[in-house]
């Protein structure tokens, strides 16, 4: 594999890393709430669209029609009754809520589906592919990922810039106080974005299940990833998200080419090491406003 | 009334009958091989005062220096592996070294808070959770520390002792650590730095205008919390003398359970992870081997108890009946004057 090879595939793979940082980032900008369950909702989502083609026998995107519903509803029933409560100054409580929470469903989770990999068969768009050139070869399913990943944003981004609904959202954002003096009620706002950012989750579950195969203690791993193109990107900024999944995208797919001792995990240390650079030299990230972290 | 007649006092009749009880504790289980010589208690105890200073010391980072770490794991495990490196590979004292393991843990926390301390509230927590996962992944591929691998500690290192000796001065190095680290808490609680923290903690803007440097004074803690984290992961290889990067480095063991036995207990309170790591040891009892259940039951605990009754324990039994087992708190108090004021 070549190195643009490698940079085209990192590209594509920041699709599914974008879908995975947009709940995060949007839960944080309009509500300063990290939701440290994230990932693992993500393969919670995932399980559920194994259950979901078994029991009613269909495809795995069929069954998005199922799980994302599902998993909307949960999001905003959590914030409604657990998770608002926990907002305020202090961020301990909600960070112990959204971790025992993470912990939670990891294991119910190898409890009930057991350690096995599991896996959902999408069919024959998992392997067919677009040849650009002798070397660099595009896959359907992966450049679906992608396109699905800029479609949420661009969505996102009109309901916020476009819809009374996103108005109510910036507005809450910017000044939670004002915003209540002006009717908004920011507990619905709260469970509306958050109804948002399990949705966005599972749609990303739902798509890591179909591009590999995934275990119940891979939750901290999509956490981790989502989060890193947040901070990339910049905290706050949606398009900064996009960007931030794929730089990290590339820079995995570029660290996989180095050779070293455990080949697979190269990647995921280059794009922590990464982060750790935008940390050090641009802690805004590549879009933030200065002063926001 | 002049101003001699009234002093600061910490101590109350019941932290003083705390102190007692405690010492009296202390004491009962430093003794504890001579009246247990089947083990029947003392093994079991080595992994509940391991959980003790773990918890001890995330309740200090945590409650009382704002710095919630879902970090922790990278120092046990970075503990772990310098012992390793230290007893096996270099031939130093393995008992000797765990004290060596805790400062080679706080060298390298200097560097892991230039990175972290950019982040604030969830975002520290998983920005250290990323640094403990570099460094996972850096021993994994490291070709000297082999973490990848199954390593142990041999006859090499450990030759020296006889097996009744290796098992008493573990458990007495847990017990040290245990006692030490809720030591740790109560002193820093007392102490100028104790009271910046709680300034910082309740307003950080209004601290750094009366003076306290923010930075530093985390800065301090967070290096304090690396060390003695680090010298009980050198205990927990000393206790189970084998290890992976995996088990070594894992996020479930060393820091969710942890951080659900202070939360159980009560963060911010000096004697809330005492009564955690009992909750934790009643539950174990009860589970035998199942694993994942002891992290349904613990992490369902800890979420219900962060909304519900954010204090823990310690919280629930300080609105029942205030009582304080530690002199931390400062009162005013009159000397030698009748308690009546003259009229």
């Amino acid at each position: 594999m070549s190195w643009v090879n490698a940079a085209v595939q990192g590209v594509l793979l920041g699709g599914l890393f974008a879908l995975f940082a947009t709940g995060l980032s949007l839960a944080f900008g309009v509500m300063r709430f990290v939701n440290l369950a994230h990932g693992d909702l993500a393969i919670l989502a995932a399980y559920l669209a194994v259950s979901t083609t078994a029991t009613l026998d269909v495809d795995p995107f069929v069954s998005l029609l199922v799980v994302v519903p599902v998993m909307a509803v949960a999001g905003y029933l959590a914030q409604r009754f657990v998770f608002d409560r926990t907002i305020g100054p202090d961020p301990l409580p909600a960070i112990l809520v959204t971790f025992g929470l993470g912990v939670v469903i990891q294991n119910l989770l190898l409890e009930h589906y057991s350690a096995d990999s599991r896996g959902l068969d999408a069919g024959a768009i998992e392997t067919r592919s677009i040849r650009l050139t002798d070397d660099v070869a595009v896959g359907w399913f992966p450049l679906l990922t992608l396109v699905c990943a800029v479609v949420v944003l661009v969505a996102l981004q009109l309901v916020l810039s476009r819809t009374r609904a996103g108005r109510a959202f910036r507005a809450t954002s910017d000044d939670p106080d004002t915003a209540q003096l002006m009717g908004i009620d920011d507990r619905s706002v709260h469970a509306r974005v958050m109804a948002i950012a399990f949705a966005t989750v599972a749609l990303a579950g739902v798509f890591l299940g179909i591009r590999q195969t995934f275990g119940p203690a891979e939750g901290p791993t999509v956490l981790l990833v989502g989060f890193e193109a947040v901070v990339i990107g910049g905290l706050g900024s949606l398009w900064g998200t996009l960007v931030g999944g794929i730089v990290l995208g590339v820079a995995q797919a570029v660290g996989n080419q180095v050779d070293v001792r455990y080949d697979l995990l190269s990647g995921v240390l280059f794009g922590h090491l990464l982060f750790l650079a935008v940390l050090a030299f641009r802690p805004q990230g590549l879009f933030g406003r200065k002063g926001r972290a | 009334m002049s101003a001699g007649a009234h002093r600061i006092s910490r101590s109350t009749p019941s932290s003083t009958a705390g102190l007692a009880v405690f010492g009296g504790l202390t004491v009962a289980l430093a003794t504890l091989p001579t009246w247990d010589p089947e083990r029947t208690l003392q093994s079991p105890l080595v992994l509940v005062l391991i959980y003790l200073s773990l918890a001890q010391m995330w309740n200090l980072l945590a409650g009382f220096a704002g710095l919630v770490s879902i970090g922790q794991q990278m120092f046990v495990g970075v503990g772990v592996y310098a012992l390793l490196t230290l007893a096996e590979d270099r031939g130093i004292d393995p008992y000797l070294s765990v004290g060596l393991a805790g400062l080679v843990a706080a060298v390298l926390s200097v560097p892991v808070a230039l990175f972290a301390f950019r982040l604030k509230g969830g975002y520290f927590a998983i920005g250290t959770w990323v640094i403990a996962e570099v460094v996972r992944l850096l021993v994994i591929e490291s070709d000297s520390l082999a973490g990848g691998d199954v390593r142990s500690l041999t006859r090499t290192s450990l030759g020296g002792y006889s097996r009744d000796a290796r098992d008493d001065i573990t458990y007495w190095l847990a017990l040290g650590l245990a006692v030490g680290a809720t030591a740790i808490v109560v002193l820093v609680l007392r102490s100028r730095l104790g009271l910046g923290l709680r300034a910082v903690r309740d307003s950080e803007d209004g601290a750094r205008g009366l003076g306290v440097d923010v930075t530093r004074t985390r800065l301090v803690v967070w290096v304090l919390a690396s060390f003695w984290t680090g010298a009980t992961g050198a205990v927990i290889l000393l206790h189970s003398p084998s290890a992976r990067a995996d088990s070594a480095f894992s996020v479930l063991r060393w820091t969710a359970l942890v951080i659900f036995i202070a939360v159980i207990g009560g963060v911010g309170s000096s004697v809330g992870p005492i009564l955690g790591v009992l909750v934790y040891w009643f539950i174990d009892e009860q589970l035998a081997e199942a694993d994942t259940w002891r992290f349904i039951i613990l992490g369902t605990v800890a979420a219900a108890m962060a909304v519900v009754a954010p204090k823990g324990l310690y919280g629930l039994l300080q609105q029942w009946r205030p009582v304080q087992f530690f002199p931390v708190r400062r009162r005013l108090v009159a000397r030698d004057v009748p308690m009546e004021e003259p009229a």
